[in-house]
């Protein structure tokens, strides 16, 4: 047995652009052990329950995280509806799904900039965040924001979008579908890229299922997590879960790649198909006694949202357990038994986001 | 979406999580919320998209059993709800004694017990 040595991993690295610290203990080169720790920026939003009325809370559960901003909204709203028992109207929702879809897009290129940034690989990470601005162009032209748009409500959305602004979107989409098929290639084939990432990191199908991992983390090791397929407007749109049975770093890279080419195809046949009609119904009055639980599939996994009412406007709680509150025990599994130069990088494909876990 | 929600005993926290293991559940989250004179805990697993959420009535100063012995990845949870509502979970695999967040406060969510005039 090698000399044991314990080496600390952030908070502050490189590799994270939000704080989380892992104590890494090391036999020679090999992680044993690793030990985490949050809470360095921990917000306490949820609380703010008490002050702010259901409808306000919107407000506060988009800014929960920048980049998942959408689908906290979404998540929280649908919810608050499911409670108040809300008939949203069908345009509404296809409204939700083109907008959570993008987001999904930028996330994952968003993620795949970073992944390449890791790699030590800048003109792939600045390509990738190029064609992710136009993502955010589509969000700015429609809503006025890039980041935290305000555009879920409880009842719908916001604002309707025109046929002309729908028709943007999709030639958006197209256009982004060509850049990205290039770009993507560079991951697939690389040799370095493959070296470094596939082996990486291995997660097993059981061991996805004893942690309870989500998202592309679960997907990447064959295990068919995805929230959408429980929503029947997503089984309409023809969606199926991407899977990859390898389990390593460079299958949850591929699936991230994949999901970008079928969120795209999503946007594009709920544009299609999107019926006319109102984008949101009136609310109105207190939030019922009772408890709703809603699960949306944000781009780094399952979101949970719950709320409870008590009769009055403000809730009595509201709860967001992010995608990255259940995927940090999966990366604790995964680091045991890798080497200690593969630590970023396999932290990097779990895609953690510190600031949706210290909400 | 179908919401179940079942009342639980303190006391069979840690033998309905082994059930619910054995049967292929996977645990979704545990909530806390501060209710007058006491806290009430969410369990909610997952099994094929049927949710199932139990709740559990936990007066102040008592404990609860952990489920990190079955469901080991519930250490996140439990450690963030002794923080923040200062409930103690016996037996947990990975306990941060008081030192998963870093807050000014101490137990900040924890309500006011009827003594305390809530």
């Amino acid at each position: 047995m090698g000399k044991r040595t314990i080496v600390p991993f952030g908070p502050q690295h490189p590799a994270l652009p939000e704080p989380i610290h892992l104590d890494l203990e090391l036999e020679d080169e090999k992680v044993i052990r690793a030990i985490p720790s949050i809470g360095y920026v921990h917000r306490g939003l949820e609380k703010l329950v008490e002050k702010r009325d259901y409808e306000q809370m919107t407000y506060v559960m988009e800014r929960v995280c920048g980049i998942c901003s959408f689908g906290h909204s979404y998540g929280y709203t649908s919810a608050v509806e499911g409670l108040m028992g809300v008939d949203v109207p069908e345009r509404a929702n296809y409204l939700r799904i083109m907008f959570h879809e993008l987001s999904r897009v930028h996330s994952h290129l968003l993620w795949l900039g970073l992944l390449a940034d890791g790699l030590g690989f800048d003109s792939l990470f600045m390509h990738c965040w190029r064609i992710r601005e136009k993502v955010l162009d589509v969000f700015e032209a429609i809503t006025g924001a890039r980041v935290i748009m305000s555009f879920c409500k409880v009842g719908g959305v916001r604002k309707d979008v025109s046929p002309d602004m729908l028709r943007m979107v999709r030639n958006v989409c197209d256009d982004v579908e060509e850049e990205v098929r290039k770009t993507s290639g560079v991951f697939m084939k690389d040799s370095s890229i493959r070296n470094r990432l596939c082996g990486t990191g291995i997660l097993t199908r059981e061991d996805v299922l004893d942690l309870n991992a989500v998202g592309p983390v679960a997907r990447g090791s064959g295990v068919e997590n995805d929230a959408r397929t429980a929503e029947p407007m997503y089984r309409n749109l023809g969606f199926e879960a991407v899977l990859r049975d390898e389990g390593d770093c460079w299958a949850r890279c591929i699936v991230r790649v994949d999901e970008i080419f079928q969120s795209l195809d999503l946007i594009r046949t709920a544009i299609d198909t999107i019926p006319s009609g109102e984008f949101c119904a009136v609310v109105k009055g207190p939030v019922p006694e009772g408890d709703y639980t809603f699960r949306v599939e944000q781009p780094r996994g399952e979101g949970f949202y719950y709320v409870q009412g008590n009769g009055t406007k403000n809730l009595s709680r509201a709860r967001v357990r992010t995608p990255t509150n259940i995927n940090i025990p999966a990366m604790v599994k995964a680091l045991q038994g890798c080497d200690l130069q593969d630590v970023s990088m396999l932290v990097i494909t779990i895609d953690p986001c510190i600031s949706c876990t210290e909400r | 979406m179908t919401q179940k929600y079942l009342k639980l005993d303190a006391s069979d926290v840690l033998g309905t999580a082994e059930k619910l293991h054995e049967e292929g559940y996977r645990m979704v989250q545990i909530c806390g919320v501060t209710k007058n004179g006491y806290s009430e805990l969410l369990y909610s697993f997952d099994k094929d998209h049927d949710l199932v959420n139990y709740k559990v009535d936990v007066p102040f100063g008592t404990s609860v059993m952990s489920i990190t012995p079955v469901y080991w990845a519930a250490f996140v949870y439990e450690n963030e709800i002794h923080d923040l509502f200062g409930i103690d979970f016996m037996d947990s695999k990975l306990d941060y004694k008081g030192n998963f967040f870093r807050m000014s406060a101490v137990t900040p969510w924890k309500g006011k017990d009827h003594e305390e005039g809530a």
